[in-house]
């Protein structure tokens, strides 16, 4: 993990891919985010830790606009992506998701081949003129998502049929398909063991050269091992947002500190 | 092994203790429970099977005559010229079973026309279609197999008997014994009647000829009209209530109302066909096609009937397809239509396949409503003249042909209506085995 | 500090600590012992600290291992990790202001053969004394989280300087006065820079605690009044 190296660290925040000013979110009655600030740099991995029920998901949820496919949830404030507001009423969603692609917590491949698993992103968004081109695509996605020495021989084998590492890896392939700028992973090891996590991890950190990675994940050493930024949320509040490194030895928050450390309170 | 002190156990695993020996205890009488129950029910299913075959297989059955019959030219000018017709051809037959008689050596001083009520009243006119049908036989000798008349046929199948006969006006003992001598002959014998599947219905004083067939195909075109109206509709309304309607209280008020439409007697239907379909449609409207006893109009009734349960089939299969299908689709930049078009719809389909099934099944074997709007079972005398006639001409359904029969006084009828429930569950058993092999079909493509 | 919600991962922290507080005491005990012994000529005593050096290097062994496992086992983080690291480095000094003293105690036994002017080695007695309290006091800091305590340590290491300072130019002087003073006076001024260096040592334990009470070293320069490096003045 040459790339993990701690002088590599440095992140270079002039280049702001997302920014979020005062966004609240509510379900219902229940105020989810309460009114976060949040810049989010170019070609950086971000994690957002913090306890069950934080709202780190459904802020992330926020992002690409998933929180739309809930009739309850209710968005306020701006959410910019390079600088245009996602939630203007002239976007639509679905233009949206294809730049800012999404992992689930749960590695959901279609029941489909893992040729078809990889192809229907650049299908439905007409990416490639012919078979060839498509096949291109496909490869490099799967490259991308490092799995390809491990599918190549049985492309067109059930996606669905592979270990719960590979389809995690497979379901992040298919993500990077479609070409995004931002790629969001809800908890995208949490159904892994340590070494299929180990390489979703490694993945990650590659991925980083091109996108900017956002990972909302339970487990702060994977935070600490990933990111170089990491936002703490604390009931619906965004706590302490900063560099990992800073987060995890000295946080400036006292409820950071006790979340990172495991202490009561 | 290491030297270590073995411990004693607080309590020994070896021994039951009083309250596992209870609770084993009443496990084992609840097992026994469920066998009985299941005991029970698999008797009852036997005692309905057993019921069905004894009673309704003799149906597949009828009792033929074999006759030869001279196509006397002049017998049969003198009985086109008649006013009753088929009772001169029937006299024909009665004097051509005199002369077989005599030809296997039976005597009878029993009068031609007394005899003759051993057939089948039809076969007069079973004749008179042939000579007409056949000029160039005229003047020959034609054998022909006749139907036996129901008594006989009864007599045969033992359902009649000899005491029986002495409150008979049209059969008595000497007719008996003449069956038993011409059976004797290899003359009358019991065959396989393929005119009862695929022949129509016939009066009530000849059940010897009546058969489902064109009841058959009412049926038939009924479950056409509800498959193709039922299944579109059924699954376009529940695609749109579970994947993209609103969560409202009107859409909770739909959803109450579908489970309850579901759980409506069915004649309400069948009333409800009549004021909408015939009366408004047919009459104020004056659609020609939605006419009474027509099977358009007793598919749309069906398709009526049949909604709900689709509905609610459907909405069960596809909220039983995993939410993460749906974000994964929409997380690769899918629309919520290309989500469910592309990946909920065929997850989901197995399960509104077999909804749909169940949802034909009751269709098919749906009686009450149909005799509301008509469709009663002495309507299927005739096969329709072409397919799009055949959703317009009046004709019954199965069951209410099966009904038809079993409220007619002649036991004759009754053996009928068992044969005809075993036709039906023939469709029935056939519809659920397509359900299951399409089922395993989609479900193999993971 | 409030508790973990693992309480016994508070025990390991603990008792890491409280290894360190024994550490301490036996190295306080040690470099007060070596200047007795050098101040009154107690061979025994030198031969005494000489012996407790063992145990001290041993508790240091003992703490980096347990140290590790709880870094390998707790994978501590924020404080708790400044808390295992900073024990670590604390360790790592007392060991070796152990290692001073012992070769205090060592020269000790030299010096007793010499002849000695009055008054020399009292004031390196006095000066051990004061990095005594220098490493209590940092100790104490350490234990109670106490950053400004930490930091008053620090200055203090200025007196242990000045207190050098003074005595360099004394032997200087002693030597060049009369040359049979050279030997000894060499010996005992490597024991006050030995006595000069724990003071340092004492220093980077203090300026550990400010870290691990605010997360950042101190930033500016440790005031150094050891001038006798930079002038070739007597």
């Amino acid at each position: 993990m040459n790339q993990m190296s701690l002088i590599d660290r440095a992140v270079d925040m002039t280049h702001i891919k997302i920014a979020a000013r005062g966004v609240n979110v509510y379900y219902g009655d229940s105020h989810a985010i309460k009114d976060v600030n949040v810049e989010i740099a170019d070609k950086t991995v971000t994690a957002f830790i913090g306890p069950s029920g934080c709202g780190k998901s459904t802020f992330l949820r926020c992002l690409n606009r998933m929180n739309d496919t809930i009739d309850i949830c209710r968005v306020t404030g701006d959410i910019l992506l390079d600088n245009e507001d996602i939630y203007d009423k002239r976007v639509d969603p679905v233009q949206l998701r294809a730049k800012v692609g999404m992992v689930f917590q749960k590695p959901n491949p279609f029941p489909k081949s893992i040729y078809d698993n990889v192809a229907y992103g650049p299908r439905i968004h007409g990416l490639a003129k012919n078979k060839a081109e498509l096949d291109e695509i496909v490869e490099k996605a799967l490259r991308r998502g490092a799995i390809w020495n491990e599918v190549k021989d049985r492309l067109h084998a059930p996606g669905t049929g592979l270990s719960g590492g590979q389809q995690q890896r497979l379901c992040i392939a298919r993500a990077v398909a479609t070409e995004p700028e931002v790629l969001l992973m809800d908890e995208p090891c949490s159904a892994l063991d340590p070494i299929a996590t180990a390489q979703v991890e490694e993945l990650i950190d590659e991925l980083r050269q091109d996108y900017s990675v956002i990972i909302v994940t339970h487990s702060m050493q994977q935070a600490a091992r990933v990111s170089q930024k990491t936002a703490f949320f604390h009931l619906g509040n965004l706590v302490e947002y900063g560099d990992t490194g800073q987060i995890f030895t000295n946080p400036r928050d006292p409820r950071t500190e006790s979340y990172i450390s495991g202490r009561i309170g | 092994m290491t030297d270590a002190p073995v411990s004693k156990p607080k309590s020994s695993l070896l021994v039951q203790d009083a309250r596992t020996k209870r609770r084993n205890a009443s496990e084992a009488r609840f097992k026994i429970y469920g066998l009985a129950a299941i005991g029970i029910g698999c008797a009852f299913l036997l005692t309905l099977l057993t019921a069905i075959l004894f009673n309704g297989v003799p149906a597949f059955k009828q009792t033929f005559v074999t006759l030869s019959v001279t196509l006397d030219p002049a017998a049969i000018e003198d009985a086109e010229n008649s006013t009753l017709k088929t009772a001169k051809y029937k006299a024909m037959v009665s004097e051509a079973l005199l002369a077989e008689l005599t030809e296997v050596g039976i005597q009878t001083d029993m009068d031609p026309t007394k005899l003759g009520d051993m057939l089948s009243s039809a076969t007069g006119d079973q004749i008179r279609t042939y000579a007409l049908a056949h000029p160039e036989q005229m003047g020959q000798t034609v054998e022909f197999t006749v139907l036996g008349s129901s008594r006989v046929d009864g007599y045969m199948k033992g359902r009649v008997t000899r005491e029986a006969l002495a409150n008979d006006k049209n059969l008595d003992a000497e007719h008996l014994d003449i069956v038993d001598q011409l059976a004797a002959a290899g003359k009358l014998s019991l065959k396989f009647n393929p005119a009862f599947i695929f022949g129509s219905d016939a009066s009530e004083k000849r059940p010897e000829q009546a058969g489902l067939g064109v009841s058959v195909v009412g049926s038939f075109i009924m479950m056409l009209v509800v498959l193709f109206l039922s299944l579109p509709i059924g699954v376009a309304a529940s695609i749109y209530l579970e994947e993209f309607a609103p969560k409202s209280r009107l859409t909770d008020l739909i959803e109450v109302n579908i489970s309850n439409l579901a759980a409506v007697p069915s004649i309400v239907f069948g009333i409800l066909g009549v004021a909408v379909f015939i009366q408004f449609g047919g009459g104020s409207l004056g659609i020609d096609a939605l006419r009474k006893s027509a099977p358009l109009v007793g598919g749309l009734v069906l398709t009526l009937m049949t909604l709900p349960t689709i509905i609610i089939s459907t909405r069960a299969a596809l909220k039983a397809v995993p939410p993460s299908i749906r974000e994964a689709a929409l997380g690769v930049g899918a629309s919520r239509m290309q989500a469910v078009f592309h990946h909920v719809l065929p997850l989901a389909a197995p399960g509104i396949l077999t909804g749909t099934i169940i949802g034909l099944a009751q269709a098919l074997g749906e009686t009450a409503p149909l005799l509301l709007i008509g469709m009663v079972g002495f309507v299927a005398t005739n096969y329709p003249s072409g397919f799009f006639d055949a959703f317009t001409a009046p004709n019954s359904a199965m069951p209410a042909q099966i009904y038809e029969w079993a409220k007619r006084a002649d036991p004759a009828f009754y053996e009928r209506a068992w044969g005809g429930i075993i036709i039906l569950l023939v469709f029935l058993l056939a519809l659920n085995i397509i359900a299951v092999i399409l089922r395993s079909r989609f479900e193999r493509r993971w | 500090m409030s508790q973990h919600i693992v309480s016994s991962y508070d025990r390991d922290l603990e008792s890491i600590q409280a290894l360190v507080l024994r550490m301490g005491g036996l190295v306080e005990a040690s470099i007060l012992d070596a200047a007795q012994s050098m101040d009154t000529r107690d061979l025994e005593l030198a031969a005494d600290v000489r012996r407790r050096d063992k145990a001290i290097d041993e508790l240091e062994i003992k703490i980096n291992e347990a140290s590790a496992t709880c870094i390998a086992l707790r994978a501590p983080v924020s404080k708790d990790l400044r808390t295992v690291l900073t024990v670590m480095k604390i360790a790592g000094s007392l060991e070796r202001i152990g290692d001073y003293s012992k070769n205090m105690a060592k020269r000790t036994n030299v010096l007793a053969e010499q002849r000695l002017l009055d008054g020399q080695t009292a004031t390196l007695r006095r000066m051990a004394r004061e990095v005594q309290g220098m490493l209590k006091d940092a100790l104490d800091a350490f234990i109670q989280r106490d950053a400004e305590l930490a930091e008053q340590v620090r200055l203090r290491d200025q007196d242990i300087d000045q207190m050098y300072n003074t005595a360099f130019r004394e032997f200087l002087t002693f030597m060049m006065e009369d040359p049979r003073n050279i030997t000894p006076c060499m010996h005992l001024h490597f024991i006050a820079k030995n006595i000069e260096r724990m003071g340092d040592l004492v220093t980077n334990i203090a300026e550990q605690v400010v870290y691990l009470v605010t997360g950042d070293l101190p930033e500016d320069p440790r005031p150094k009044m050891d001038t006798t490096s930079l002038s070739t003045k007597v």
